[in-house]
């Protein structure tokens, strides 16, 4: 029924149909629904593997899924905390719901309406790269950040971050962390401080009147447990390790659970849609500077730890492993994670007004991987010039 | 002793209808076609013109740069049309038999007697010196080169391959006799590579005057330049040559019997051939003489295997290097949420995302693309099925901004389609890795 319809509008949408210049997005709607029917060419292997970029992607957002999900609950969890309100767990989740869905609307209208336009205008297949940006993106930034500032960095990560490069696949940075970097040194005031990772807090902060159904009960347990780095600051806030890895603390919406990210990292580890080599070295490169930290006496907090704190795990897991900007040797990938995570806990460390080091860490990275990339495979090539001299 | 090398990279394409060890027919010499399109690097002279009568070793057409180097009728009979393309591009010269089974016949010496020149000579006038494939890049062998060595693949991976321990049962001597005769040609030695699990099951290990090697794999462990790459990689400079057990064997006949026979027995095979099994042809066979196998129409008929053979439909003709035909069932249709469902049971993938990997059985194969053309996206996937040391990924961005230098570096020259031909099988970005690849190849070749 639905190949009839499609079968229907596609004169108009084909060479010499009234809307032939919307091909792109007909054809990738058509995509979405359906295989194409598009045959193997000549010249080539005439049988090809059944995945493709779609289903690889669709794996990534189902391994965000259980992320989300603990954190919608989450942002009632802590507003109905912070304000005392005692709500049951529906309560919750519905408003967790009602928060992030505006979220997603922004972020999916604005960066897939510039994807599709572009893909348009270059006469291009719609590619998919976008849909796991657009997912990534609304659980990284602060749930009350304006939706105004969320399109203007969803439209300079998409377009400077991405089509300026020629799309998908050709990108140096990672779209959905750009657009949180745009956020952040666009807008710091809306990005950064004790307030902005709980929603309704800084509103109420703001308006200087208390919420309506009573006092804001504690404006401290609204900081994220990333701001007081110590152990005593980490218990005077009464933040356990539990609550870390459990994630029923106040940060950015994905990225506070470690459980549920460890879902998500077994998903993409198990389907091979990430890599391991790259999770596995940012941690390593985590704890090494985080033991050296302990070490040097620069933080009491064990090292372990620091891969509960922020946003490291998110990022570890779900944006130090996009094949496009990471590292693309398998070599370069254990250099690259190593430095993310080495990179992320020594800001964390030494950088007082800004603990969350994992943006940066991942961008400047990803700045780097081509430079680790050259060097690894130079290697091969000086190997096949020795060999052709020693013979 | 032989070394053995184990590879672990690669993919055995679980692909259904693999040809039973039994041969059902022999077809008798009909038309047949030598196609100058099968030989790179060689630019066709026309030797004979429509109606010309010839018989099994009779020249049809030569090299313009090198004119001793002639390529033969492989049947006796009558020249019955000369097929041209664009800009009068000569693409198959056909015959049809008579049914005489006349020769051209040769007083071969005996083969000690014979050093290079004599050998080089000799295989020239026979017709037989194109079975010499050079590499770099593929090219017909230069009779005036000085190969490192000659490398001989004795097992055959490709995807429902085959199976030469059965195809050339009978013919040891003649293959004794080829490897004998090739060595003559070079100082560097025969190299011959069998599966380290069959060694001594294969009639070959009893072979002389070879440097055994035993390979352990999936495929492309049976390609040569994949062994090659092991045994005794091809440096800038270096020039080797291979040789087609089959054609190895057809060289041998010539010296036993003094006339050009490369009739071989192929595999008719694929999940659109309704007798998978073995038949015995002329070399340059019309596909019309096996539509017997072949199942319904929306077919496609592929002169050698699935991966890098060539489609040449029901009117085709057997390719010159060939000696498998593979049919599978054209994929021209739509599949509903086909990336979304989680199964996809009719569906092989070696991707984790889904889960074939826990299924153990044969799939009927189309040609559907099963995805759009996108972008380079995934980078760990390429690496995992080419078993050489060399950066797939890098060699063919090279080929694609035709950067000379880098394509060297990275590694041209170890390379032919056929061995990337699984990179393109598991690109989930559906890029046309072997088109990329020919055409750095043939841009090298033009500035070189």
């Amino acid at each position: 029924m639905a190949k009839n319809f499609f079968d229907k509008i596609r004169p108009t949408f084909s060479e010499g149909g009234k809307l032939s210049w919307l091909h792109s997005s007909f054809d990738a709607f058509e995509t979405f629904f359906f295989v194409p029917n598009r045959t193997t060419r000549k010249g080539g292997t005439h049988v090809k593997d059944c995945v493709d970029l779609k289903r690889l992607l669709i794996i990534v957002v189902m391994a965000l899924v259980p992320a989300l999900l603990f954190g919608i609950w989450n942002l009632g969890f802590q507003h109905s905390k912070v304000f005392g309100l005692g709500w049951g767990f529906w309560q919750m989740v519905w408003y967790g719901f009602v928060k992030i869905i505006p979220l997603y609307l922004v972020s999916y209208i604005v960066g897939l309406g510039i994807e599709f336009a572009s893909a348009q205008m270059k006469g291009h297949e719609v590619s998919e790269g976008y849909l796991v940006s657009g997912f990534i993106i609304p659980l990284i930034v602060p749930v009350d950040v304006p939706w105004w500032m969320l399109a203007i960095a969803v439209a300079f990560a998409v377009i400077i971050g991405k089509e300026v490069f020629g799309g998908t696949g050709m990108n140096i940075w990672n779209p959905a962390l750009l657009a949180r970097a745009f956020l952040f040194f666009s807008y710091p005031s809306k990005m950064s401080g004790d307030a902005v990772w709980v929603g309704g807090l800084s509103k109420a902060l703001a308006g200087g009147t208390p919420w309506k159904g009573g006092e804001v009960v504690d404006a401290l347990s609204g900081a994220t447990p990333l701001s007081h780095a110590s152990l005593d600051g980490l218990s005077a806030a009464g933040t356990s390790v539990w609550n870390l890895f459990l994630g029923n603390i106040p940060g950015a919406v994905g990225e506070t659970s470690v459980i549920a990210i460890l879902i998500g990292a077994l998903i993409l580890i198990c389907t091979g849609v990430a890599s391991w080599k790259i999770m596995c070295s940012s941690v390593l490169g985590a704890l090494f500077v985080g033991w050296l930290g302990t070490l040097g006496g620069v933080t009491d907090i064990p090292c372990w730890e620091q891969l509960l704190l922020g946003g490291f795990a998110f990022g570890t897991v779900f944006m130090a492993t996009d094949p496009v900007t990471s590292a693309q040797t398998e070599c370069g990938k254990w250099i690259y994670g190593f430095l993310i995570g080495a990179l992320c806990i020594t800001v964390r460390l030494f950088n007082p007004g800004y603990p969350e080091g994992m943006m940066l860490a991942i961008l400047l990275m990803n700045t780097f991987a081509p430079l680790i990339d050259h060097y690894v495979v130079n290697a091969n090539v000086k190997r096949r010039l020795k060999r052709a001299k020693t013979v | 002793m032989s070394d053995q090398i184990r590879l672990k990279k690669g993919l055995d394409l679980p692909i259904a209808g693999a040809a039973l060890c039994e041969v059902t027919k022999r077809v008798a010499p009909g038309l047949v076609a030598v196609k100058p399109t099968d030989f790179r690097g060689m630019v066709p002279r026309l030797l004979v013109k429509e109606g010309d009568a010839v018989k099994a070793g009779t020249p049809l057409f030569a090299d313009k740069q090198n004119t001793a180097m002639v390529f033969c009728s492989p049947v006796s009979g009558t020249v019955d049309a000369i097929v041209r393309g664009d800009k009068r591009k000569l693409l198959e010269v056909r015959v049809k038999a008579d049914g005489k089974n006349e020769a051209v016949r040769f007083d071969v010496p005996k083969i000690s007697s014979l050093d290079k020149k004599g050998m080089t000579d000799l295989l020239l006038q026979s017709g037989l010196w194109p079975c010499l494939k050079q590499r770099p890049f593929g090219t017909v062998a230069n009779p005036e080169a000085e190969p490192k060595a000659i490398f001989i693949s004795g097992m055959n991976t490709a995807p429902l391959g085959a199976d030469w321990d059965f195809t050339l049962k009978d013919e040891t001597a003649a293959v004794q006799a080829g490897v004998d005769a090739l060595a003559r040609l070079t100082r560097g030695g025969v190299h011959f590579s069998l599966a380290a699990k069959n060694y001594a099951g294969s009639e070959f290990h009893k072979l002389t005057g070879v440097i055994f090697h035993q390979f352990e794999g999936p495929h492309p462990a049976g390609n040569v330049g994949v062994q090659i790459n092991h045994i005794s990689p091809i440096n800038k400079g270096e020039v080797v040559w291979t040789v087609s057990l089959p054609l190895v064997a057809a060289i041998g006949r010539f010296f036993l019997h003094g006339v050009y026979d490369v009739h071989r027995t192929i595999a008719v095979a694929g999940p659109a051939v309704s007798n998978p099994s073995y038949v015995e042809v002329p070399a340059g066979v019309c596909m019309k003489d096996l539509a017997a196998y072949f199942n319904g129409d929306g077919i496609r008929i592929v002169s050698g295997d699935v991966l890098s053979g060539e489609a040449v439909g029901p009117d085709g003709f057997l390719g010159y290097y060939h000696d498998q035909v593979s049919v599978l069932k054209e994929g021209n249709y739509y599949e509903m949420f086909g990336w979304i469902n989680p199964f996809r049971a009719k569906k092989f993938s070696v991707s984790r995302a889904y889960p074939a990997f826990l299924r153990h059985k044969k799939y009927d194969m189309d040609t559907n693309e099963n995805g759009g053309e996108r972008p380079f996206l995934m980078n760990d996937v390429y690496d995992k099925v080419l078993p050489m040391d060399i950066y797939p990924l890098y060699l063919f961005k090279a080929c694609l901004a035709g950067d000379l230098d880098k394509m060297e570096q990275l590694g041209i020259y170890e390379v032919i389609e056929e061995d990337v031909a699984l990179c393109e099988y598991v690109c989930p970005s559906k890029v046309e890795i072997q088109n990329i690849v020919r055409q750095g190849i043939e841009l090298m070749m033009k500035e070189m």
